[in-house]
């Protein structure tokens, strides 16, 4: 198919190669250099899309990354995409695209033929129906309708093909924006020694000056950029990122910015990242990040043809295509003479320049330069409603002081209410904004200390100043040393001022003036809402959608706030903006993540025995990062059949498990015992070498922060364990006392919890394995329980030193053995082959957890959940009457000593029935919802050693409840089972089979 | 995301540190009242502006630190060692 509206001639474009594309089903051209917008207007397709809301007609309305209308689905398969932005997709061949919003076709829709939508969802309307407590029956009502009339393209329903990166990169000088502004400012700063970055959204770097017909330093438009890029290209302290948009400004100037390295490509190459993420900490930035221009809401200002003024011009000088045969032009300012000036010299019949601003007022060089080009100006006039039904028609056009309308034939509209700084960074990067009367827009109240804006972003909208600006900028960042090079002189233009017009009366009631195309929100929404109440600007925004699309109403925002500020009789200044959040464009997901997706998502912990545990066929658990040993099971056996062996074994004979992730932490000096004083609730300065003790620690609120034992190596030794998921936040509490509040407490502590491997063996057998290892007597007599020694074990390697405690976490008599990580293999196992005559199990996780119900004994994160205190655990006996600790001033307020507190039970499944998973309590089944919660479960198991399904729980007086049947319920797994209350160990209450 | 000046390691990302709490503090007797103690534990002044905080780096040096921000800007006026001890004498 031809390119029935591209210029032979101009335009930044290589006619030389032909790229084919498809858009709804049909085949089309372009040419290297074209957006999609840009090859679809050559091909005469104006009508791109339906809009969010009401699903009407829509067509191109910009030429950058500010386009409200034009989102397309893009490609197939897995990488299909929705919502892209037809003017900043850069054509390649073979580029598949879709309309969006439209069912069964974009020429045909159901929804916009009934009128359905237009109905169903004025300004608030989801606030107004979905409000509790009519939420419910009126969302069961609507949601089908609008599940299937809303949203904005489809998701890929297949994993992403892609690979993302991160880039991190730091810099002198970040330039955001590579316009006229940009590449002056990093002009003016290289050769100065500063690292600086520039990127820009483009493919290639020059904003609206690619194209354009200005001279700058007696060079083009284009010229010019090729030349500056030239002169940055080949300095080395300079990075040039093209493709890449700065999305993000964070504190301590960080900003983001995404690169799409092969986005515009047919076929990304293998080993290449989709897109690249950068975290770029700059000392300096400048946001030469240009304008938004406006549009005016008139009535049907939305007709496919309806385009943006400067957008027009774009489309005429950069991709060398006509975007209509005949036009009007709508104006308040002069720069949409530039527009008609460069419509009329490529061809295009202007049939009226409608300025709402009066004769005497229109005296800016352009629209002098049209007057004599002969071009109609209409003064004091505007454009009331366009008509057609799938593009614009004609327009009616009337005095602005109202009086006689006129129609005028037209196909296309090109609009300009006025120009916005592009301050989203800049506001992001808490700059401060102010509002300029004269240019009728928000720009910078001044810059920060280390962030400007630089040219159009800064009001400085002529060519002229804003490279003037910019290289003012760039100078700013060097320091005043440098025989800089002269600023780039382009020829001054003379302004006029624009005048402050934002909406036109509808002629027809009821007729839509769009002030957001996006989310479908009008001038009478706002009216709406102003009547409503809505009158903060973030209130308006959330109620009636304004600029909360993926466009985040660049080109609608100003207009709205203007609107709102009209009926409230309130100025710009007084409404204000709202806040200007990141992403500054939409930003693929699989960026954020990167490489860390999958596997890589948060590192992997092994344990020195991992390849051991992996060769006896041991099923894997996560615990916090580490992967741990559930069960080892044998031919035939689930891993639960396994860990109930596993656990019989260890009450029956001897078993031993991996518990070298404890957290370990040594303590060394003059000082130790008063820091563990300080925070455990037991005591500690009458701990002996050679023994262990368990404690108990609290936060400063007097809740159970965590536990673990304690051993005495030496005099001014300690190793103290803490649990496997607390060890970090533990040695940090540690450190931050030492550091911050006793500072004078001599007390040195690292973290070895990596360093030392460690096994416990456990069962009645236990001390005849470890006998045959070890050099030591561990008899009963000379290795009590909770003693400590040292000493040496053999193994297939020769003796290794290793470090002996006699602490029982199963309630069996029970041993650890601690030896340095990288010979904890050869200590298993010549254990393992020790305990061969003896029935020795290497038993996972799983049956440690049963062991440690059947015993009772407490874990940190289930019963302990951070709001259980000693006492609740049934521990309050081992607070020290004798010292001060951390929580003791606070652990017994009134909420915390209550006689209904939660407390540690033990529950018994009765009538044989499965204790059902993390079930609440309650006395009555048959009690009126809500049923009073007494309590919860908080671990379970089936006991292989008492048959039965077992429980800790916490409940309400639960010491006092000894005997009593209560129900364990669970509503998810619709479970009701009758439990008997009773206390927490199950066996072995006296402890004598650890003390034997 | 701050730029946090570490004494021992230069300025460093935010994400290398840990957060704790207002600095100014102080911690109670240990026979204060429990008013006191629920003052020290749970009441904090929200300042806009200047505000003395503990921060750890905790991915690099270990050590905590004093820092002052600015509240309403984010801007860190000030970072010291935690308590008066010089680079070097870490524990
Ligand atoms: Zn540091």
């Amino acid at each position: 198919m031809t390119q029935r509206f591209r210029m032979s001639a101009g335009g930044a474009i290589d006619r030389s190669r032909r790229l084919a594309f498809e858009f709804d089903g049909m085949p089309y051209q372009g040419h290297p250099g074209d957006t999609l917008a840009s090859a679809l207007l050559a091909n005469g397709v104006r009508f791109v899309g339906r809009s969010f809301k009401y699903h009407r007609p829509r067509g191109i309305f910009a030429a950058g990354s500010e386009e409200p209308n034009a989102l397309v689905q893009l490609a197939r398969g897995a990488r299909t995409e929705p919502n892209v932005r037809a003017t900043t997709t850069e054509l390649y061949d073979g580029l598949i695209a879709a309309s969006q919003n439209r069912w069964p076709s974009l020429a045909f829709d159901v929804g916009a033929a009934s009128g359905m939508l237009s109905r169903l969802l004025p300004a608030g309307f989801y606030y107004k129906t979905f409000m509790w407590p009519a939420m419910s029956t009126a969302w069961l009502k609507y949601e089908r309708v609008i599940r299937a009339a809303a949203g904005m393209g489809r998701a890929p329903g297949e994993p992403d093909p892609d690979r993302y990166e991160h880039q991190y990169a730091h810099c002198d000088l970040l330039v955001v924006g590579g316009g006229a502004a940009g590449l002056a400012a990093a002009r003016a700063a290289a050769d100065s020694g500063l690292r600086i970055i520039l990127c820009d959204e483009g493919a290639r770097v020059g904003g609206t000056l690619v194209g354009d017909d200005v001279s700058i330093d007696g060079l083009l438009g284009s010229e010019w950029i090729d030349a500056t890029v030239r002169i940055l290209s080949a300095n080395p302290d300079v990075v040039l990122l093209p493709r890449t948009t700065a999305f993000g400004s964070y504190d301590g100037n960080m900003l983001a910015l995404i690169e799409r390295v092969t986005d515009h490509l047919a076929a990304p190459p293998p080993y290449v990242p989709r897109q690249r993420l950068w975290k770029v900490r700059a000392r300096r930035v400048v946001f030469a990040t240009g304008a938004h221009e406006r549009g005016i809401a008139y009535q049907d200002n939305d007709l496919p043809g309806t385009m943006l003024a400067g957008a027009a011009r774009t489309y005429v000088q950069r991709y060398a295509v006509r975007p209509g045969s005949r036009a009007v032009v709508f104006t308040n300012n002069d720069s949409a003479y530039a527009a008609a000036l460069a419509l009329n010299a490529a061809g295009v019949a202007l049939a009226a320049i409608v300025d709402a601003r009066g004769q005497g007022e229109i005296t800016g060089t352009l629209a002098r330069r049209a007057r004599d080009a002969g071009l109609p100006i209409v003064a004091h006039a505007v454009i009331c409603c366009g008509h057609g039904r799938k593009r614009v028609s004609a327009v009616d056009i009337a005095p602005i002081a109202g009086g006689g309308r006129r129609r005028v034939d037209c196909d296309l509209v090109c609009v300009s209410g006025g120009w916005n700084p592009a301050l989203h960074l800049f506001s992001q990067a808490r700059g401060a904004l102010r509002y300029d009367d004269t240019l009728t827009a928000f720009v910078p109240r001044s810059p920060l200390s280390h962030v400007v804006a630089a040219g159009a972003a800064n009001g400085r909208f002529g060519l002229a100043e804003a490279l003037a600006d910019g290289h003012a900028a760039g100078l700013g960042a060097t320091g005043p040393n440098l025989s800089a090079a002269a600023p780039p002189h382009a020829e001054m233009e003379v302004g006029a001022a624009p005048l402050a017009l934002w909406s036109v009366p509808a002629p027809r009631r009821g007729g839509k003036r769009f002030v957001d195309l996006q989310d479908d929100v009008t001038a009478e929404d706002i009216a709406l809402a102003a009547r409503e109440g809505y009158t903060s600007v973030e209130h308006l925004k959330r109620y009636t959608t304004l600029g909360m699309g993926p466009d985040q109403g660049k080109t609608s925002n100003m207009l709205g706030l203007a609107l709102l500020a009209q009926a409230t009789d309130r100025s710009i200044v007084q409404v204000g903006t709202t806040t200007f959040r990141p992403p500054y464009t939409p930003v693929t997901l699989g960026a954020f993540p990167g490489d860390e997706r999958g596997a890589h998502v948060e590192p992997t912990r092994y344990l020195a025995m991992h390849d051991w545990h992996a060769e006896q066929g041991a099923s894997f658990v996560n615990a916090g990062l580490w992967k741990r040993p559930y069960s080892y099971p044998r031919v035939g056996e689930t891993p639960e059949q396994a860990a109930n062996r596993e656990a019989k074994n260890v009450r029956a004979n001897v078993g031993m498990v991996d518990v070298s992730t404890l957290g370990k932490i040594e303590l060394q000096g003059r000082d130790v015992a008063e820091l563990l004083n300080r925070v455990y609730i037991n005591r500690w300065d009458t701990l002996p070498v050679g023994r262990c003790r368990y404690g108990v620690m609290l936060r400063e609120d007097g809740i159970v922060l965590d536990d673990g034992t304690t051993s005495r190596l030496d005099a001014n030794h300690y190793l103290m364990t803490t649990t496997t998921v607390n060890a970090v936040k533990v040695m940090q509490h540690l450190e931050r006392l030492l550091q911050v509040d006793w500072p004078e407490l001599e007390v040195y502590i690292a973290s070895v919890t990596e360093q030392w491997t460690a096994a416990a063996l456990a069962g009645p057998r236990a001390r005849q394995v470890l006998q045959a290892v070890v050099d030591i007597d561990v008899s009963n007599e000379d290795f009590p329980f909770l003693a400590f020694g040292e000493c040496q074990v053999r193994t297939a390697q020769g003796a290794i030193p290793a470090r002996l405690f006699r602490m029982s976490y199963s309630g069996e008599l029970a041993y650890e053995i601690h030896v340095p990580a990288d010979l904890g293999r050869a200590m298993w196992e010549a254990l393992i082959a020790a305990g061969e005559d003896f029935g020795l199990m290497p038993y996972g996780t799983e049956a440690m957890s049963t062991l440690r119900i059947e015993k009772g004994h407490v874990v940190v994160g289930a019963e302990a959940d951070g709001r259980t205190t000693a006492d609740d655990l049934g521990m309050g006996k081992l607070v020290s009457a004798a010292k001060w600790c951390i929580g003791k001033p606070l652990m017994n307020r009134p909420a915390l000593t209550a006689v209904d507190r939660w407390q540690l039970v033990g529950l018994t499944a009765l009538d044989g029935a499965v204790m059902p998973r993390a079930a609440k309590i309650v006395a009555d089944l048959d009690r009126a919802l809500p049923n009073p919660m007494l309590g919860h479960v908080t671990s379970w198991c089936w006991s292989p050693n008492l048959e039965s399904w077992i429980a800790l729980a916490l409940l309400a007086g639960g010491r006092t409840r000894h005997g009593e049947i209560l129900w364990a319920v669970s509503p998810l797994a619709d479970a009701k089972v009758r439990v008997r209350v009773g206390p927490p160990c199950f066996i072995d209450p006296e402890g004598e089979r650890l003390r034997g | 995301m701050l730029l946090i000046p570490c004494p021992w390691c230069g300025a460093r990302a935010q994400i290398e540190f840990t957060y704790g709490g207002d600095a100014t503090l102080q911690r109670p007797a240990v026979d204060a009242t429990e008013t006191d103690w629920v003052q020290y534990v749970f009441l904090r002044d929200n300042p806009a502006g200047a505000h003395q905080e503990l921060w750890q780096h905790s991915a690099g040096c270990r050590q905590w630190l004093r820092v002052s921000r600015d509240t309403r800007t984010h801007e860190i006026l000030e970072s010291a060692p935690a308590v008066e001890a010089s680079p070097g004498d870490a524990r």
